[in-house]
């Protein structure tokens, strides 16, 4: 009986395992491989020596992906801290409208961003119709980190309010009773609490932000290269595997190390409560 | 019932002119009906059948019952690493001439049997035989044209002549530029009176310094955008061919179009069989029907690129029929032709581009968002540790500092309330 459950586990799990190895580890293993090869297949430390000249773009990426991050926590805490107060109707209408967005394509939704935004586009246009100056918006960095809140918030907000709607209320009530006064309660209980949602949306806002490459060529007109624009162009224009490898392997233990930074974060959390 | 067909059909075909010179004998031909042929050619670059014009894929397949799967791509680039990549296989593309010439010097192009294309003869000798393909056996010109300066008269002053303007100050943050490298290089190349393909290291970097010059005005590096952005009246200038202002200027009658004096690009663009074509046959009538009068002037009014199909642009009902920007006289400018690039300026082009890209000397920020600041800043070359660089290295170490000072703190605090 134990015996045959384990055959059955193993070969349920079979089809998972296969699925990771050809396209995971299979993958993995061709970034490293072509990050230290040249396009003949000789070893070579090139890519990586060439890589120095990019820190720049991998500072923008990094400090934008940071700031849109940050700018989206301060947006969906709030957000998923009311939704969670409010009824069950309520609330799963709310979580709809937050998902709603997501059903359409996010490629169209950025260019829509673009009409937006632009020196002729909506905004500016009704800014001129009450006589105030125009603002020239699109094609800024600011452009770029409104598109990566813009796409990403739904990351943010959702796993938030996930651990938010599972509250043990009796918690804030106890922390009530205490003497704590509202910012005393969210300080010392609701944020401790719902910490695993904020880290985990704080991985899935930040992983994208850095590594994404369509949002900053509209919004950013080409002028906010982000790393994910170069690797986009050794791999689509230039024909140069061997260095788009290399920084994705760079961005790849980049992200590795901040998200172990992230865990390390949430551990501490849990031993908080 | 099929039989009856299959001789009902081949009635027909004799009864059509344009099979009399087929090589390929209709029972080869008939043959091939139900296979599929594979296209792989620019997006927006065939007659689709749109406002009443012919679907000329369509139409292939009424004609000869083969089932045409068609593909597109933004540039030669993407198309060749598309297809170097593997795990694609396409029968026919279209690339641009210096592509060509790559492709054969590569080996990726199979020779074409001109005996089962009649229609090549509309090809008048000038098309024929270029640089890319000196031979002549790997392609079928499908467009000509060139590359021009677009402008809005009501947002520029005085019609520029030179491609200087898209370095000019007045227009800042209203000029667009090639989001591809071969493209904006030869504008700076046009203007250092270089030529397009030249091998010298040095003259590339010159170019690049020049790219790197135009980051003072804010350029928006484009591909199709550009279709929004002038349309909508957004920029003041953008550099492109001048069959695509033509459908820009449809929907924006502010637009106009001129030849800057340095020179311009002039291209071809034309079909090839790819080596390994599994329907090889079947892509050289593709090939032919290309070149069919009435299809071939269905696809140049639709694409508004100039023909190299004499039975068009010799045709008076032609909507371009003798226009002067797509047919200009010759020698009326300078023209150069791209050729292919030898594999170390190839490399040293790319990496030169990416500094370009990532060259920010206007210091524009995030706070621009909200002020609208633009602040100038001059040029330097050097390549890694710009204020801007500065900046940003500052922000995150200022940001890892706060967060490891936040851990640190309460960790203190934890081991202070274990205390108790």
């Amino acid at each position: 009986m134990n015996r045959r459950s384990s055959l059955n586990s193993k070969l349920t799990v079979s089809p998972y395992i296969i699925w990771a190895a050809l396209f995971i580890i299979a993958p993995l293993f061709f970034v490293v491989y072509y990050s230290f090869t040249t396009s003949a297949g000789d070893f070579t430390l090139e890519n990586v020596q060439a890589l120095s000249k990019y820190l720049p773009t991998f500072l923008r990426s990094i400090w934008f992906g940071i700031e849109a991050t940050l700018i989206c926590l301060i947006i969906a805490f709030p957000t998923a801290y009311i939704i969670a107060q409010k009824t069950d109707k309520i609330q799963r209408t709310m979580v709809m409208l937050v998902m709603l967005p997501m059903w359409m394509s996010f490629l169209i939704r950025t260019y829509s961003w673009m009409a937006i935004l632009q020196d002729t586009g909506i905004i500016n246009t009704f800014l001129t119709k009450l006589g105030i100056h125009p603002v020239h918006m699109i094609n800024t960095g600011g452009a770029v980190i409104l598109g990566m809140v813009y796409n990403f918030l739904p990351y943010m907000i959702l796993p938030i309010y996930s651990v938010m709607a599972k509250l043990d209320y009796s918690m804030v009530e106890a922390c009530q009773d205490l003497g704590g006064n509202r910012l005393t309660v969210i300080r010392k209980c609701i944020i401790p609490l719902s910490l695993p949602g904020i880290v985990s949306g704080v991985t899935m806002v930040f992983v994208p932000s850095v590594s994404t490459f369509y949002i900053s060529q509209k919004l950013g007109g080409g002028s906010f290269d982000l790393i994910g624009d170069v690797i986009e162009r050794q791999f689509q224009q230039s024909y140069n595997y061997n260095l788009g490898a290399a920084l994705s392997l760079v961005l790849m233990i980049l992200i590795l190390i901040s998200m172990a930074f992230m865990n390390k974060f949430s551990d501490e959390g849990e031993i908080v409560i | 019932m099929k039989r009856l067909f299959s001789v009902f059909f081949a009635l027909i075909t004799m009864l059509l002119p344009l099979s009399v010179a087929f090589a390929a004998s209709d029972s080869e031909i008939e043959a091939l009906r139900g296979t599929t042929l594979y296209v792989y050619n620019w997006g927006e670059y065939i007659s689709d059948g749109a406002d009443g014009a012919i679907d000329v894929n369509a139409e292939f397949t009424k004609k000869y019952g083969i089932k045409v799967v068609y593909d597109t791509y933004d540039n030669n680039e993407v198309m060749y690493s598309k297809l170097k990549s593997g795990g694609v296989s396409y029968d026919v593309v279209i690339p641009s001439d210096y592509m060509i010439e790559r492709m054969i010097s590569e080996d990726m192009l199979e020779k074409i049997d001109f005996d089962n294309i009649p229609n090549f003869s509309y090809i008048p000798e000038k098309y024929r035989n270029l640089d890319y393909d000196p031979t002549g056996e790997y392609s079928v010109p499908y467009t000509v044209s060139y590359v021009g300066l677009i402008y809005n008269s009501k947002m520029v002053e005085e019609a520029p002549e030179s491609w200087t303007a898209l370095w000019d100050e007045r227009y800042t943050n209203n000029i667009l530029m090639f989001n591809n490298p071969r493209d904006a290089f030869a504008i700076a190349q046009s203007i250092l009176g270089q030529d397009y393909n030249m091998d010298t290291e040095e003259g590339w970097r010159v170019a690049a310094a020049l790219l790197k010059e135009q980051k003072s005005v804010n350029p928006v590096y484009v591909n199709d955008e550009v279709f929004l952005k002038m349309e909508s009246g957004e920029a003041a200038l953008a550099p492109y061919y001048v069959g695509d202002y033509y459908l820009m200027k449809e929907n924006n009658d502010d637009l106009a179009f001129v030849y800057p004096k340095e020179g311009v690009n002039y291209f071809v663009d034309a079909a090839c069989i790819l080596k390994g074509a599994k329907n090889k046959l079947a892509a050289e009538l593709y090939l032919n029907f290309l070149n069919e009068p009435d299809i071939a002037l269905a696809n140049a009014e639709y694409i508004c690129y100039g023909s190299p199909n004499s039975a068009v642009y010799d045709n008076p009902d032609y909507e371009y029929y003798e226009d002067e920007l797509l047919y200009p006289e010759e020698g009326a400018f300078k023209t150069q032709l791209f050729t292919n690039l030898p594999p170390k300026i190839l490399a040293l082009e790319s990496t030169l581009w990416d500094d370009v890209k990532n060259y920010n000397a206007t210091g524009s920020s995030y706070r621009s968002l909200f002020f609208g600041e633009n602040t100038s800043a001059s040029i330097d070359n050097g390549e890694a540790f710009t204020s801007e660089t500065i900046k940003y290295g500052i922000c995150i170490g200022v940001f890892l500092l706060a967060v490891i000072a936040f851990v640190v703190f309460r960790a203190v605090q934890k081991r202070r309330r274990e205390k108790y």
